[in-house]
Parts: C-alpha cells; sequence; structure tokens
C-alpha cells in the first residue's frame, strides 16, 4: 500500500490532569475516507483537536505528507493542508454565507482567481449555500449550517479535511445529501476523516473504520469487515 | 469605504471651521467632544470590533497624562512628551494584553478595570518624580494669547482625533479588521482557521491604547495640572463604552456620533439639573441603552 497522508503513532493528550488520548496510532492513506466512531467520551473529538493543533499533545508524532505536526500551531497544521470542521459548526453567525466561507480561505495567498473559482467550485456541490450566499450564516437550517461549515473548511483547499460529528442533529435526508456531497468531492482527491457518531452511516461513507475507545484505537479495519463482526453489530448497530 | 473617508473627511472639515462660529466656551467644548471622540474611537478597536469589553481606557488616559506631564517637567518640548505618551501608552497596552487577553468576557472586564487603579497607586507612590497627591503642575505654553491657547489645543485635539479616525477605518477594511470581527463572533472558530486570535487582540489592544495615551498627554498640557484622581478617574473608562454604545458598537461612524450626543447630554443636563445632573444623566442613558440597544446608527438603517 502507498505511503499513509496521516500517520499518527504514540499520541498523548489532555486537558490539565486529565489524559484522554493514552496512546493513539493510526493511518490515513490517501484519497480514502476514512472513519472515526467510537461511544461518548471516547476521545474522539480530543483526537481531532490535537490533529488539527487546537490541543498540543504531550507525547507521540503526527506525520503528515512527510512532514511532523505534532506541537505545531493551528495556523501551521491548516497551512500543511489539515482542515478542520468542527462539532458543534461554530459559524461566524452575524456574517454572510459568503463571508464565512472566504474566512475558510483565510491563509491563502493565491490570488482572487483561484478563491473565485473554489467558490464557484462549493456552489456546484452546495446549491443552497448558492442560493444563500448573502443572508447571515445564523439564519441556515442545521443542515444547511453543516454544509456551511463543511464548505468554508474546504475553502482553505485542504489535503485531508477532518469532520467532526458529520450527523449530529441533522435528518436523514440531510445526511444522505452531505455523504453524497463528500463521496464526489472524495472522487475529486480529497482525503477525509470523519467523526460520526451513527455508526451505521460512518460504515456506509467510509473505505477503512477506526473504533475508538477510552483514548486508544481499539480496532482498525475495513468498514465491510466490521459491519460483519458480531462484537462490532452488538456494541454499535443494535443488532445481533 | 471611499464614501466612508469623504464624509469622514467633510465632518472634520465642518468641525475645524467651529473656532469661526463660537467663543472660548465653544472652544472648550468642541476640544472636550474631540477628547471624547478619541476616546469612543479608541474603545471601539477593542469592544467594538474584537468584542473585548475593556475597562482600560483610564488607565491608558492617565498613563499618557502623567508621561507627557514627566517628561516636560524634565524638560522635554510639548510635541515630544506628547509623541513620548503615546509610545509609552502602545507599549504598555501591548504588555497588559498579553497578559491580559487570555481572560474573556467579565473576567477580562474586571482585570481590565482594576489597572487603573493599580497605576493611580504607583503614581502616588512615586512622589519625586510625579508629585504623588499633590499632583503636578505643567509648564504653560508660550503662545500669544488665552484664546490662541485655547485655540492651539483644540486643532491638536482634532489632528490626533483624525489620526484615530483614519486608523480605525483602515483597520476596518483591512485583514486585521476582519479578523477581530471573527474573534468577536466566535473566537475558537477564527483560531481554528488560522487566524492569529493573540496577535490580533493585542493589536486591538495597543490600537485601544496609543491615541487615549495621546489624548491624556494633550489634555495634560491644556489643563497646566493634573492629579491622579483626576486622570486615572474611571469615568474616563465608562464614558468610552457608553459613546460606543449610544453611537453603534463597531460601527465606522457610531462612536463619534455617540461622543457628541453623550457631551450634549452631559453639557445639557449639568447645567440645567447642577443639583441631580448625575442621576438625571444614568437615567437618560439607561433609556438610550433600551430603546436604542443597537445606538444611533442604527436609526438610519431604519429609516432607509
Amino acid at each position: 500500500m502507498a505511503e499513509p497522508l496521516l500517520a499518527v503513532s504514540g499520541l498523548r493528550a489532555g486537558y490539565g490532569d486529565v489524559q484522554v488520548l493514552w496512546g493513539v496510532d493510526f493511518a490515513v492513506h490517501p484519497g480514502e475516507i476514512a472513519c472515526l466512531v467510537g461511544s461518548n467520551g471516547a476521545g474522539k473529538t480530543t483526537l481531532l483537536r490535537a490533529l488539527s493543533g487546537l490541543l498540543p499533545p504531550s507525547e507521540g508524532s503526527i506525520r503528515f505528507a512527510g512532514g511532523e505536526l505534532a506541537g505545531a500551531s493551528p495556523e501551521r497544521v491548516l497551512g500543511a493542508g489539515i482542515a478542520h470542521v468542527p462539532e458543534g459548526r461554530r459559524l461566524f453567525a452575524a456574517m454572510s454565507v459568503r463571508d464565512n466561507l472566504l474566512m475558510g480561505a483565510y491563509l491563502r495567498r493565491d490570488g482572487a482567481a483561484a478563491l473565485a473559482r473554489d467558490l464557484e467550485r462549493i456552489y456546484e456541490v452546495f446549491p443552497i449555500l448558492a442560493e444563500r450566499r448573502a443572508q447571515d450564516a445564523g439564519t441556515l437550517s442545521g443542515g444547511e449550517q453543516q454544509m456551511c461549515a463543511v464548505a468554508r473548511g474546504l475553502m482553505s483547499a485542504p489535503r485531508l479535511l477532518l469532520i467532526d460529528e458529520l450527523s449530529l442533529g441533522l435528518a436523514p435526508a440531510v445526511v444522505d445529501q452531505l455523504s453524497d456531497a463528500l463521496r464526489a468531492l472524495n472522487r475529486e482527491g480529497l482525503t477525509l476523516l470523519v467523526v460520526e457518531q451513527d455508526v451505521a452511516t460512518a460504515l456506509e461513507l467510509a473505505r477503512d473504520c477506526h473504533v475508538m475507545d477510552s483514548g486508544r484505537i481499539t480496532r482498525s479495519a475495513p468498514s465491510e469487515a466490521l459491519r460483519n463482526d458480531p462484537a462490532i453489530r452488538e456494541a454499535y448497530l443494535g443488532v445481533i | 469605504m471611499k464614501r466612508d473617508a469623504l464624509r469622514a473627511v467633510a465632518m472634520f472639515v465642518l468641525i475645524a471651521l467651529l473656532p469661526l462660529a463660537g467663543d472660548s466656551y465653544w472652544l472648550r467644548l468642541g476640544t472636550t467632544m474631540l477628547m471624547y471622540g478619541v476616546l469612543a474611537i479608541s474603545w471601539n478597536f477593542i469592544g467594538g470590533m474584537a468584542g473585548y469589553p475593556s475597562f482600560a481606557s483610564a488607565a491608558f488616559f492617565g498613563l499618557g497624562a502623567y508621561a507627557g506631564a514627566v517628561a516636560q517637567k524634565l524638560g522635554a518640548p510639548m510635541g515630544f512628551a506628547w509623541a513620548l505618551a503615546g509610545a509609552a501608552a502602545l507599549v504598555f497596552a501591548a504588555a497588559l494584553g498579553v497578559a491580559l487577553l487570555r481572560l474573556r468576557g467579565h473576567y477580562f472586564a474586571i482585570a481590565s478595570l482594576v489597572v487603573a487603579e493599580v497605576l493611580r497607586e504607583l503614581v502616588n507612590a512615586a512622589t519625586d518624580l510625579t508629585g504623588g497627591g499633590m499632583g503636578l503642575n505643567l509648564p504653560i505654553p508660550r503662545l500669544a494669547s488665552i484664546e490662541g491657547q485655547a485655540m492651539f489645543f483644540f486643532y491638536a485635539m482634532l489632528a490626533l482625533a483624525a489620526l484615530a479616525f483614519a486608523a480605525m477605518l483602515a483597520a476596518m477594511h483591512s485583514r486585521l479588521g476582519f479578523g477581530l470581527r471573527c474573534i468577536q463572533q466566535n473566537e475558537s472558530a477564527a483560531d481554528m482557521l488560522g487566524v492569529n486570535t493573540t496577535l490580533y487582540k493585542v493589536a486591538a489592544f495597543m490600537l485601544s491604547g496609543v491615541f487615549v495615551g495621546v489624548a491624556g498627554a494633550i489634555y495634560a498640557s491644556w489643563v497646566h495640572y493634573i492629579e491622579p484622581p483626576d486622570v486615572f478617574d474611571v469615568l474616563y473608562s465608562v464614558k468610552a463604552i457608553v459613546m460606543v454604545l449610544i453611537g453603534g458598537a463597531g460601527s465606522v461612524f457610531g462612536p463619534l456620533f455617540g461622543a457628541a450626543l453623550f457631551l450634549s447630554l452631559e453639557e445639557l443636563v449639568w447645567r440645567n439639573y447642577l443639583q441631580v445632573h448625575t442621576g438625571v444623566l444614568g437615567l437618560l442613558i439607561v433609556l438610550l441603552v433600551l430603546f436604542l440597544p443597537k445606538g444611533l446608527i442604527s436609526l438610519r438603517r431604519r429609516t432607509a
């Protein structure tokens, strides 16, 4: 198999005295959609925060595209090509959809033409955002906000997009729509790492799935294998 | 931005013509209004744009006043002393910002509030340099007449207000302004998108300090005598906030309109209700904030 795009090994991090990640090891390969699943408090969000530089890890390494990113600032991580779509979306509510999207391209220096092109591309993938471009982001529906958050992440032209809680609080139809959009982006070469509580959705979307428990990755396997695994079925899918 | 700049130029030219129309009373009022304008514009950087409720204006004002006064006492020419006061406020704001801007919301407000008190105590204690509680006399500028002096300080304050306004306009239309607006709305998201939030917040705080520092120094030269309770008065912090809220936080012309309206109210109330003027003024402010929460600026938008 090709060299992984992202390789995490022995990653430890936490908040103050509370250690959350106890040595995380996993890899994401270029061009794939990977999924991170696990119960509440397993450390999924903390892992994403550590990957995107918001939380400096105490130990371990994050190799991305040949460089080391453990301990780097969010600015450097984003510059290296990892964008983070945070849980709860965190849009700039009183700014227009267009301004939110442009904000995603804050660090880019490749000129207005490239930005305009990417903006048009995003409006193609998410037509509803084009319709609402002049509207304040706070007035969007939940699903539209999630699209706006994903689109804002895309505007930094990342190689790897981290999405935290893709489907949280969204209607099933919206989740399908979002999944389709992500698959389309993936076909164009974007690598994705998606944290998802709804394991059925996750297994359907991703090729590889990483199961997280108590601050460690306890299993990494193709989605197909996990779907047929009795232990996973019992613990996460509610079917025996 | 061009339209705003043209409007501002027209407005400042109009203000500059004020001495033609009025006597020295109006000149004094005009100078005070411009000083209030500087306070309000400065607060708009940190409070309006970045959304950090700073009560540090009084600290910058007093620091600038004493820096300018002490420099002049030691023999520095007036213009140089003013510039020095600005530099002192700038450096102080940078150091203070790095420490205080880690706090958010009420915590930041309280922390910034005590800074002026600490400085006042320090100035009180450093009797050799500052005269302590006895205050400090400043040399009276050698100008032809009393009117000439009044005119001089009016134009000095006008130049400072115009400078502060230009800086605010430039900041609002730059990456800094965009970044600050994002910090105001959602700091963690701004952080995540690669905005260097610490740097931007400190920059906003420095901008909110430097012009106030110079204003303090000009004020000291203008009134010839300063003492700690006068220039470290917490009311400078409160007034700055009230004026911006009256005018419209985060807007371009809001702070100046707010300053003009606030001073008019203050002056009218003070002249007509001498016994209860603070009470009446307070009531008016409460009513304004209750019924016009987004400031005077929002009136125009509503009618337009």
